[in-house]
């Protein structure tokens, strides 16, 4: 299967109503290419998962602005303004988890378990309801697994096969939300020839991703910026 | 609240690192505590998954990927490692980080802490707050004793949402260093001019030294 495909396909890969799994912590490692396809079409009532709501009127930003979330799932949200004014006003539903339990709830989804258990939390408002346990003596939350209908990747080179390997601090979620999605898209700076990949070094086997797309977006002067 | 108390706080909790540890540095005074730590070998995590921080960047070296949790630019120093989310917190949580060292808006006399919601704000944003309290060999607050409103930050009952069930060890302020044990928050120095008795006034109830020989 020829996964490469032009960003402008994105579109088709995203329903309304679908569960997205989204990578990037602020900005670094957010797919923004991806997301930008993605509001050029009509779909609505997207459920995202991921750790912040995109920033500095870039990546998910733009996707709520446009009305086209209404459940977020992730672990900090307070610095958008705008997601906090929605939440207010009741046109935007937050779920809360910290970001160790998110991080791990995507890992267990892609890795077909159903849930696990984790001290994180114990005790505290964000667990209220959530079943207790007590192992070796110590009290533990049960948390489900999250799993979704596409997951949105970041990484810094793709093989054509759909290997991928990531730059830096950029990592952060890709690599779990690249197991947990039906349908996995890549966002990546460079795709290269099977084989120039070296495999010690490579995060995500090809097996997980479906389509690759290259980034439109280059780092320039502190910022992302588009290039083409 | 002055820069000189910041500091004083930073400078303390950097006696209490040691040569090899293993550091997440949370926002705000935390963060000073790099600027003492002289020639001490301390690795720094980044919940965002950098085991190895370096200093900020020079503005020709920027690379907006490369990031703290507090979403500031960093640079990573030799022997460091770039890791997953999930595996920075399987780190965190399976209790592979030495030090936390947190900032706090509420700590009780038993050492539960309040860090995460700030009271009469919109609680949308807890990041790895609670797993830092709960996963890290040993949690160390910096805080003044005081916030701006002058009430304390030790109290009996927190009155702020709990980051968790943990008891953090130990609370440097810009009064005194606390120890929080089975029995309760004791003094282990005193950092301001100030004696023990006035400072149990200021917060309100009783407080008693760790050792009978009091070490300030």
């Amino acid at each position: 299967m020829k996964k490469v495909i032009e960003a402008s396909e994105v579109r088709n890969l995203v329903k309304s109503g679908d569960k997205l799994l989204v990578g990037g912590f602020g900005l670094s490692g957010s797919p923004l290419t991806i997301i930008d396809e993605l509001l050029e079409t009509d779909i609505s009532d997207l459920t995202v998962v991921s750790n912040n709501l995109g920033e500095d009127s870039l990546g998910l930003h733009k996707l709520f602005v446009q009305g086209k979330i209404k459940n977020i799932i992730g672990s900090f949200f307070t610095t958008n303004k705008p997601a906090v004014t929605a939440w207010q006003k009741g046109e935007l539903e937050i779920d809360l988890i910290p970001q160790g339990t998110l991080a791990e709830a995507i890992r267990a989804g892609g890795a077909g378990i159903g849930g696990f258990y984790t001290k994180t939390a114990v005790g505290t408002e964000l667990v209220a309801g959530k079943e207790e346990r007590e192992i070796d003596g110590e009290r533990y939350i049960f948390e489900k697994a999250i799993k979704g209908d596409v997951s949105l990747v970041r990484a810094a080179k793709a093989d054509k096969l759909g290997n991928l390997i990531y730059h830096t601090t950029a990592r952060n979620f890709n690599p779990m939300v690249a197991t947990a999605g039906k349908v996995v898209i890549a966002e990546v700076d460079e795709i290269v020839e099977v084989g120039e990949l070296d495999p010690e070094y490579i995060v995500t086997p090809h097996a997980y991703v479906d389509y690759i797309i290259e980034s439109k977006y280059v780092k320039k002067g502190g910022k992302y910026v588009e290039s083409r | 609240m002055s820069q000189d108390k910041r500091h004083l706080i930073a400078k303390r909790i950097s006696e209490e690192l040691e040569e090899g540890q293993v550091v997440n540095l949370g926002i705000g005074i935390p963060t000073l505590v790099t600027q003492y730590l002289g020639d001490q070998e301390i690795y720094l995590q980044s919940e965002n998954g950098l085991l190895g921080i370096g200093p900020p960047p020079e503005e020709e070296n920027l690379d907006i990927d490369l990031i703290n949790a507090g979403k500031e630019p960093v640079t990573y120093l030799k022997g460091s490692s770039f890791f997953s989310s999930a595996d920075s917190f399987a780190l965190i949580r399976g209790g592979h980080v030495d030090v936390a060292i947190l900032g706090v808006l509420q700590v009780d006399v038993h050492g539960e802490i309040a860090n995460w919601a700030v009271p009469n704000q919109p609680i949308l944003g807890v990041g790895g707050a609670m797993d830092l309290v709960t996963g890290a060999k040993k949690v160390i607050i910096a805080a003044t004793l005081f916030n701006k409103n002058g009430e304390p930050k030790l109290v009996q009952n927190l009155t702020y949402k709990t980051s968790g069930i943990r008891r953090v060890d130990l609370f440097v302020s810009d009064y005194a260093v606390f120890e929080f044990t089975e029995d309760g928050v004791k003094v282990v120095e005193i950092i301001e001019d100030i004696t023990i008795e006035v400072l149990s006034e200021k917060l309100g109830f009783e407080l008693d030294y760790l050792s009978a020989v009091p070490m300030a």
